[in-house]
């Protein structure tokens, strides 16, 4: 600490650590074939920079420096093990032995790394949590402390899951790589579906401690454009956009006395007009593109909302049209609940609370709380103030998010007067 | 790597309808063909059902044993694949074609060949210094 003066090189490692940590890691995994390994060897790395870099000045290529640096420390500390233990110059020999191409930290080289690093984080034999979390700590980089502190969870619970999940890596050996043309849409649905988990658990804030919740979302959106970048398909570019329209609105989302407000209530100038911009552009890209999927679709309907002036003015006919797209390709009561709010606001409360109560009497929706305040908002316009009231005490029922259940007792107190 | 895939499946091939069997049979004779051809297969058994088995425990030197299997569940095992691949993802594509999987399920356990384990089952050479 003897030389805290501004030191240009010392700057340098920081921004390299900043931009390409997760790239050098990435690298090192598949080079060393070990997570712990790879990531010992990447913090080396980044201290005999810290050390040489002042000195002899910084390399050309700092991150390829970062990668063969880090690979000849960890050759170096399996050497010393395989002094106690023979079984680890066989390893340390394999890692010496790869051939040269395979160690090159071209730019093309590493995006296939950090792309391998996504699907192995988020491989589907690994429990969702645990690849909510790897990938959390792998690929975004977060401390076990930043992801336990945004799922309200200790410490010591992720870091349990971290370290199960890389056991189970590395003992049932789950490869690193980037699935083939067939297995990869399967694969991608797992590796947006962990995007979209850390999106909602940041933007739907279950409860306190809201801006560590925002980070999820950022933190989310950076995955989706890392994605998109790497991978182009269209349901990473629909994902992408889904989860910046979301955002848009956020500020809109709630008012000032922390209270729910609701899409048709909410004051459109606070939404983030940039963002819907750079949404919308995505959501044309996806759907001109072949084999979009449902996060395109959910997409192009949020697109809609943020691009109407008012919830009247909104395309509800179109939005109930890309329901229908989305219903014959995936079927779902909660799709059908979607198609028939909309249907309501495009042909009268009326016609919506037919198809409302049909899907209830089909069953599949007793238990989900928004079809109950579904129906109870659609009596409540048609002025069926009984039905509406029991509707909204039903979802009450079912609501255990805070924010939400005070939404539905002003509902009701407004009814009852 | 090896891997054990453990079939559970709750139907049990001895209360089979006796064509329904032979398919069945075919199906696994096919399928067991087709993993050796590719030399993913490294052992295969059928297991006869749980109710004859015995449970062997020994406590204070003294050897007790009951009848019927160690744990009582709905789905028992009823036969197993050793199997040799590159990878889980390998692994797993070659346990989703046992027949007994789309009646039951196959639970996929890597086998443990560290040096510690081959060492002391005597297996291997990999303790014996170079």
């Amino acid at each position: 600490m003897t030389e805290y003066v501004a030191n240009p090189a010392h700057d340098i490692v920081e921004s390299v650590y900043r931009a390409d940590s997760r790239r050098v890691l990435a690298t090192l995994i598949r080079l060393l074939r070990d997570f712990d390994l790879a990531e010992e060897a990447m913090h080396e790395a980044f201290a005999a920079a810290v050390e040489q870099w002042p000195r002899e000045g910084v390399p050309n290529n700092p991150r390829a420096w970062l990668v063969s640096t880090g690979r000849f420390k960890a050759i170096d500390r399996i050497r010393r093990r395989a002094r106690f233990d023979v079984s680890f110059e066989e390893i340390a020999e394999q890692i010496e032995d790869l051939p040269a191409d395979e160690r090159e930290a071209d730019h093309e080289g590493v995006d296939d790394d950090r792309l391998r690093l996504v699907f192995t984080c988020c491989h589907p034999v690994l429990i969702p949590d645990a690849q909510v979390a790897l990938t959390l700590r792998e690929v975004c980089g977060l401390t076990t402390e930043e992801i336990a502190r945004a799922y309200l969870v200790t410490p010591s619970t992720i870091a349990q899951r971290i370290v199960r999940a890389k056991s189970k890596i590395r003992e049932a050996r789950i490869p690193y790589e980037v699935p083939g043309r067939t297995q990869l849409a399967d694969r991608l649905e797992s590796v947006l579906r962990v995007i979209y988990l850390v999106f909602n658990e940041g933007y739907l804030a279950s409860s306190g401690g809201t801006l560590t919740r925002h980070d999820l979302s950022a933190e989310a959106i950076r995955l989706g454009r890392l994605l998109v970048e790497l991978l182009p398909e269209p349901d990473v570019v629909g994902l992408l956009a889904l989860m910046l329209l979301h955002d848009a609105r956020r500020a809109a989302r709630t008012s000032e006395s922390g209270e729910l407000v609701l899409l048709d209530q909410q004051d459109r100038q606070l939404w983030n007009r940039d963002e819907i911009a750079d949404a919308s552009k995505l959501v044309e890209r996806a759907l001109s593109s072949h084999g979009f999927g449902a996060y395109t679709l959910q997409a192009a309907i949020a697109a809609l909302h943020a691009e109407a002036p008012s919830a009247e003015a909104t395309d509800w006919a179109q939005i109930v049209a890309l329901y229908d797209v989305m219903l014959r390709s995936d079927p779902s009561p909660v799709v059908e609940l979607n198609r028939a709010v909309a249907l309501a606001m495009r042909d009268g409360p009326a016609v919506g609370l037919a198809v409302v109560d049909q899907l209830l009497d089909g069953g599949g929706l007793e238990d989900y709380r928004l079809a109950h305040a579904a129906r109870a908002d659609l009596c409540r316009r048609l002025g069926l103030a009984s039905e509406a009231q029991a509707s909204y005490r039903r979802a009450l029922n079912l609501t255990q998010q805070a924010m939400e259940r005070r939404f539905i007792e002003r509902r009701l107190a407004e009814l009852e007067k | 790597m090896k891997y054990l895939c453990l079939i559970c499946a709750e139907t049990w091939m001895e209360k089979m309808p006796e064509d329904e069997r032979g398919r069945h049979f075919d199906e696994y004779r096919e399928f067991t063909d087709d993993i050796r051809r590719t030399g993913n297969l490294v052992a295969v058994n059928r297991l006869q059902p749980p109710d004859r088995a015995t449970t062997v425990r020994v406590r204070n030197g003294k050897v007790s044993t009951t009848d019927g299997p160690y744990a009582e569940t709905k789905e028992q095992f009823g036969g197993y694949y050793v199997i040799e691949t590159r990878d889980l993802n390998e692994a797993l594509r070659i346990a989703s074609r046992i027949p007994g999987a789309r009646y039951g399920s196959v639970e996929v356990r890597p086998i443990a060949e560290d040096a510690q384990t081959l060492g002391s089952l005597g297996l291997g050479t990999a303790t014996t210094p170079r």
